[in-house]
């Protein structure tokens, strides 16, 4: 009993000295002169236990109690003169308050989930739904129901990870449409952000796994036109109000038309600089309206519906958001660059 | 694909705007260049000169001194030492000032005590060739001072387009060509050669048997061939390329290498067809046989390397072994050269899987085989033998003697019906049948009757990509332009695709993590690990052989980079897949999981006082923090699960979720971290990532208590045999239903304890609902609890 008293006085003797250190201003020192000594305060509350003791206890725990008052009192007058001093001098109290404050720890997301997460925003207003796909898949998911014969030179544009025979890495987000198709039926928005998976070493551009992101939306009626409304839309949100948005023909095996997005330099603004090779436009997208064949290996009716699909690379989008100039630095997880970035 | 501005413009010479322009324009057509080359930017200086005197050098027997006229007016001194400088004739000079491929500058200078100011210049210091005998001799006639770089055409660019893989004939400056020119393919032409005009070669029909001038040719597999056309021409003389030959040669990248070979390059790149010249003394017969090779057989290519063949491996032949690799690549056995008098002309079509499958074994992509694989014009073959005899015979002589045209499957065009209604419905504007028509007419599709519906639209035999009714939609949209298509977002209905419950759980799990100031981190899942682990067939390396079945270890490699870059407060986080071999061996499975590493300071260093590091009441306290996120989540001394390979024993905790475990954590052992000796304890967790966030809807809201609570702290002295939670499981069984809540505040061991035993203080709370806490209460309950530590686990007071 007589330990655990003094223990508590001990303690509200410390609690009380730091808090006194950290007085910011006059109104502080006379609110903890009221908590710690005042008459309901947390010395009177241990001093009130003072009954329980027997006669010859009561004098020890009595006198820490007086100790630690004395203490205290003198703590905070001394607080209450630096104040008062300060305030009549008009100078700088004598806690030198450009020290530094106490700070935590921060979190950060990794700069490529942010991307994610901002792009998936954008297309969530837009009717978008998140879900996600396997990263194993076969070869039947990841080519032959895209629209793309694994004996083709169109598949040569993915250096594949085998697994087993017919079992492979995706090599992109896009079997993900076919799954969701299989499952669901019309109208489908969704958006699938995942890993995928390239053949290739590490270099300043490249990476043997990376983020993509997949966007599909079917329905009666989709056109070309709301296909280049969607995402310049996205693009003006993600990008800027002024961010332009240009649309190239080009091939993908499961949409057609195919088409490249570009966006105007957001480092020129489309003068040409060095960081778009002096085109002032940067390429983002790969995307197009879904290929009728995609349809029929998932058992939509292709007369009935149309639909637009696209795929990015949050990665990239990043590396040009940041002017990170290698790719290598998304994946070492250097603290000093995350917390950069975050 | 490499083009050739100069090139591209002698086939349209309607083509306008600069070689950016050009890019540009293609771009948007479905073809962007990489890049545009400057060709002849390092040699813009040069010009042309007239050597007006020679004179021996007084100094040097291997030297000449020259006058020369380089149209400044003033005749310049020029010391060469060039054996065949000859007074009267025009060569190309670098004058003080101008530099040459390399940096050279060109100064005044002074060779054994004579002034020379400039340089005649040799084809090699022009970087036009290897020829360095002597100077590059200009056969023409310019006025002294013209630029050599605009005289010679040497004023070109290179555009580095990139092809997509479906569309063939624009491997080809003649597919480029329709492309870009402003009329489509109206305005395309062929030029005569110069010195040279058409040649007929007359091809003689034929099914898979011919003759041509007593060569015998036959396709012995039809699928692998199903057209062959030869030429022989006898009399040629083979020699090295004229300069507009080897310049356009050289625009596309290519090495001149003599005039027969470098007319059958020239012709590949100018309508894509690729083509094989034999040394007709060289075949055996002379016979041509289209036919599989025998298993195992080798073969030397061109290229001087040994090649070991496959039955399914379609070859060329002679009368008794294999002369090329159908669509790959020639022999050596048969190479045309120096000695070489009749050539035997191969423009052939070979199946492009076929060509692919052997191409891809022998790790041998050719430009020929590339085209192949892509799909080559059958209709344009007979036009690119009659062009390639008509540029042997203009650049090395001879006359075409004999011909045949091998053709047992005759190409048909395809017929593909197009509805303007289908147009309207992708594209969401409607086109009229006579402007889709005129769109695809400019391309080469023609269409029957522009005002049927459907169109019937006949696919030239150079887009066998286009297959199908919404091919055309593209031609139609790629033609008009994407651009003059609107934007037009219209009205649409929402999906009821629920997200997937992950994407909650993960939000959950970051928000965690990021509260106790953790740093997400990416990495990539493969692993060195075999045990239990997925392999792939291909890997990149060894330390990346397989599939990772656990986070934590590509977590600590990171931990490692940090430390080894002078970083020693690390917090980082993940959530990622796992990866697990089917029990069945058939495709393997994905878990999903979440794992932390740490190590260092509590938190940022403060000028108060050191910082506390983080220790394994962090771990726990992160641990039981994750746990809540699971159903009847909880933590518990013991193994780490996943983690025990890499945790030190007696440092661990399990996770564990409605009693089964489902992560785990603990202080990383030495041997599993390569750390700095100032680097902090490293800790690790992971675990299985919950299925779906806690369900909140069951909570209901417990009403706030009125009274006030009343506390009493418990010194205690507890053996070491009892862990705490077993006291504080017997104070609250103890202590009566007035007990609000208990938990310890304080450790102590050392002096002043018995040996044997720790002092633990408890603090207790008691309220009750419906009055105030006596002290009466307290002291009762109080004493219950004492009583029952002492009987259960040995307790006292201390
Ligand atoms: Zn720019």
């Amino acid at each position: 009993m007589v330990e655990e008293l003094i223990a508590q006085l001990r303690a509200l003797e410390g609690e009380g000295r730091e808090a006194v250190a950290g007085a910011g201003a006059a109104a502080d020192v006379e609110r903890l002169r009221v908590d710690l000594l005042g008459r309901k305060g947390r010395l009177t509350g241990v001093l009130r236990r003072l009954g329980e003791l027997s006669a010859e206890e009561k004098p020890v725990v009595g006198a820490e109690a007086n100790r630690v008052k004395g203490e205290l009192s003198a703590l905070l007058d001394e607080r209450d003169a630096a104040f008062a001093s300060a305030a009549a001098s008009g100078g700088v109290p004598r806690v030198d308050l450009t020290l530094p404050g106490r700070a935590r720890w921060r979190g950060g997301l990794h700069p490529v989930t942010q991307v994610v997460d901002e792009i998936c925003e954008i297309f969530h207003d837009l009717g978008f739904a998140r879900v996600r796909g396997p990263e194993v898949e076969t070869a039947e998911y990841n080519f032959t129901r895209l629209n793309t014969p694994l004996d083709h030179p169109a598949a040569d544009m993915h250096d594949t990870f085998y697994l087993q025979d017919g079992v492979v890495l995706r090599t992109h987000t896009s079997p993900a449409q076919a799954r969701v198709m299989e499952m669901f039926q019309p109208p489908v928005r969704v958006v699938v952000p995942g890993v995928v998976y390239r053949r290739d070493p590490f270099d300043a551009s490249h990476a043997p796994a990376f983020e993509q992101l997949e966007g599909l939306a079917v329905d009666e009626g989709i056109t070309f036109a709301d296909f280049k409304a969607t995402i310049s839309s996205f693009v003006r949100r993600f990008f800027g109000p002024g961010a332009k948005t240009r649309f190239r023909p080009s091939y993908f095996p499961f949409t057609e038309p195919s088409a490249e997005v570009d966006v105007s330099c957001r480092i020129c603004g489309g003068t040409g600089c060095s960081a778009c090779k002096g085109t002032g436009w940067m390429e983002i997208m790969g995307s197009g309206m879904v290929h009728p064949r995609v349809f029929e290996n998932v058992g939509y009716d292709p007369e009935r519906y149309t639909g637009f699909a696209f795929g990015m690379g949050p990665g990239r989008i990043a590396m040009q958001r940041y002017g990170i100039p290698d790719i290598r630095l998304l994946y070492e997880n250097d603290v000093r660059f995350l917390e950069q970035l975050s | 694909m490499n083009i050739s501005y100069r090139w591209l413009k002698s086939l349209v010479p309607t083509l306008e705007g600069s070689p950016r322009e050009l890019a540009e324009r293609l771009a948007m057509l479905g073809a962007p260049v990489d890049e545009v080359v400057d060709l002849g930017a390092e040699i813009g200086g040069v010009l042309i000169a007239r050597v007006t005197e020679v004179r021996p050098h007084p100094n040097a027997d291997k030297l000449r001194v020259c006058t020369v006229d380089a149209g400044t007016g003033e005749p310049l001194q020029v010391v060469c030492g060039a054996p065949n400088v000859e007074a009267g004739r025009l060569y190309p000079f670098a004058p003080v000032g101008a530099t040459l491929p390399g940096g050279l500058q060109i100064k005044t200078a002074r060779l054994r005590g004579e002034a020379s100011e400039g340089m005649l210049c040799s084809a090699r210091e022009l970087g036009l060739g290897r020829d360095h005998a002597g100077l590059m001799t200009l056969a023409g006639e310019w006025a002294p001072g013209t630029s050599f770089r605009d005289a010679l055409g040497l004023d070109d660019a290179r555009l580095v387009v990139d092809v997509t893989p479906n569309r063939s004939e624009l491997l080809s400056h003649v597919g480029i060509a329709r492309e870009a020119a402003p009329g489509g393919r109206a305005d395309v032409r062929l030029p005569d050669f110069p010195g040279g005009s058409a040649v007929s070669v007359d091809a003689k029909p034929a099914a898979e048997n011919g003759e041509a001038a007593g060569v015998r040719l036959s396709i012995e597999d039809v699928d692998g061939c199903p057209r062959y056309l030869a030429a022989v021409i006898r009399g040629v003389r083979v020699a090295p390329s004229p300069e507009w030959l080897a310049t356009r040669l050289r625009a596309v990248g290519l090495r001149p290498i003599n005039n027969v070979v470098d007319s059958t390059n020239y012709v590949l790149h100018e309508l894509g067809q690729p083509l094989h010249a034999f040394d007709l003394a060289k075949l055996a017969g002379p016979e041509i046989r289209v036919c599989r090779a025998a298993a195992g057989e080798t073969f030397v290519t061109l290229d001087g390397v040994e090649r070991t063949l496959e039955a399914t491996d379609l070859m060329i032949a002679d009368g008794e072994r294999s002369v090329a690799i159908a669509g790959v690549m020639g022999g050596q056995n048969s190479e045309v050269g120096d000695g070489t008098t009749d050539v035997l002309l191969e423009c052939a079509l070979f199946d492009a899987r076929s060509v692919r499958k052997t191409s891809r074994r022998l790790g041998l992509s050719t430009d020929a085989s590339y085209r192949f694989e892509r799909g080559v014009d059958p209709e344009g073959m007979p036009l690119a033998l009659a062009r390639v005899a008509a540029l042997i015979v203009a650049v090395a002589g001879g006359a075409v003697v004999g011909a045949v045209d091998l053709n047992p499957r005759p190409f048909r065009r395809r017929v593909v019906e197009l509805r303007p209604e289908r147009v309207a419905k992708v594209l969401g504007v409607a086109l009229p049948g006579a402007e889709i028509a005129a769109l695809l007419d400019a391309i080469g599709f023609e269409v029957e009757d522009a005002g049927a519906s459907p169109l019937r639209v006949s696919v030239p035999g150079y887009r066998p990509d286009v297959e199908g009714e919404i091919d055309l939609v593209e031609e139609v949209a790629r033609r008009r332009g994407y651009d003059s298509f609107p934007e037009a977002l219209g009205p649409f209905r929402p999906t009821e695709i629920p997200q997937d419950p992950s994407v909650a759980v993960e939000r959950k799990v970051r928000d965690v993590f990021l509260r106790w100031g953790f740093l997400e981190a990416r990495t990539a899942a493969f692993s060195p690990v075999a045990e239990n682990a997925v392999p792939l067939l291909n890997p990149l390396s060894q330390e990346e052989g397989f599939l990772r079945t656990t986070l934590a270890p590509g977590l600590l490699r990171r931990v490692e980079h940090n430390f080894a870059h002078g970083v020693r407060d690390v917090r980082l986080f993940q959530v990622g897949t796992v990866f697990f071999p089917a029990a069945d061996g058939g495709v393997p499975r994905e878990e999903l999981r979440l794992a932390a590493v740490f190590s260092g300071a509590s938190r940022p260093p403060h000028w108060s006082g050191p910082a506390p590091a983080l220790d394994t009441w962090d771990l726990k306290g992160l641990l039981d923090e994750v746990a809540r996120l699971f159903p009847a989540g909880s933590v518990q001394p013991g193994g780490a699960w996943d983690l025990d390979a890499v945790t030190a024993e007696g440092e661990r905790f399990a996770l564990l979720s409605d009693g089964s475990v489902v992560g785990g954590g603990g202080a990383v052992d030495a041997k599993s971290i390569d750390a700095p000796a100032w680097a902090g304890t490293v800790y690790a967790l992971e675990a299985r990532l919950p299925e779906r966030v806690p369900d909140v809807r069951g909570v209901k809201y417990a009403a706030l208590p009125t009274f006030p609570a009343s506390e009493r702290d418990l010194a205690l002295l507890v053996p070491d045999s009892v862990p705490s939670a077993d006291v504080e499981t017997a104070v609250r069984e103890s202590a009566g239903a007035l007990l609000e809540a208990v938990f310890p505040f304080d450790l102590y061991a050392g002096k002043g304890v018995p040996e044997g035993t720790r002092s633990v203080g408890f603090r207790l709370r008691f309220r009750a609902a419906d009055r105030t806490v006596t002290d009466a209460d307290v002291d009762q309950a109080a004493d219950r609890v004492l009583r029952a530590l002492e009987e259960r686990h040995g307790v006292r007071r201390r």
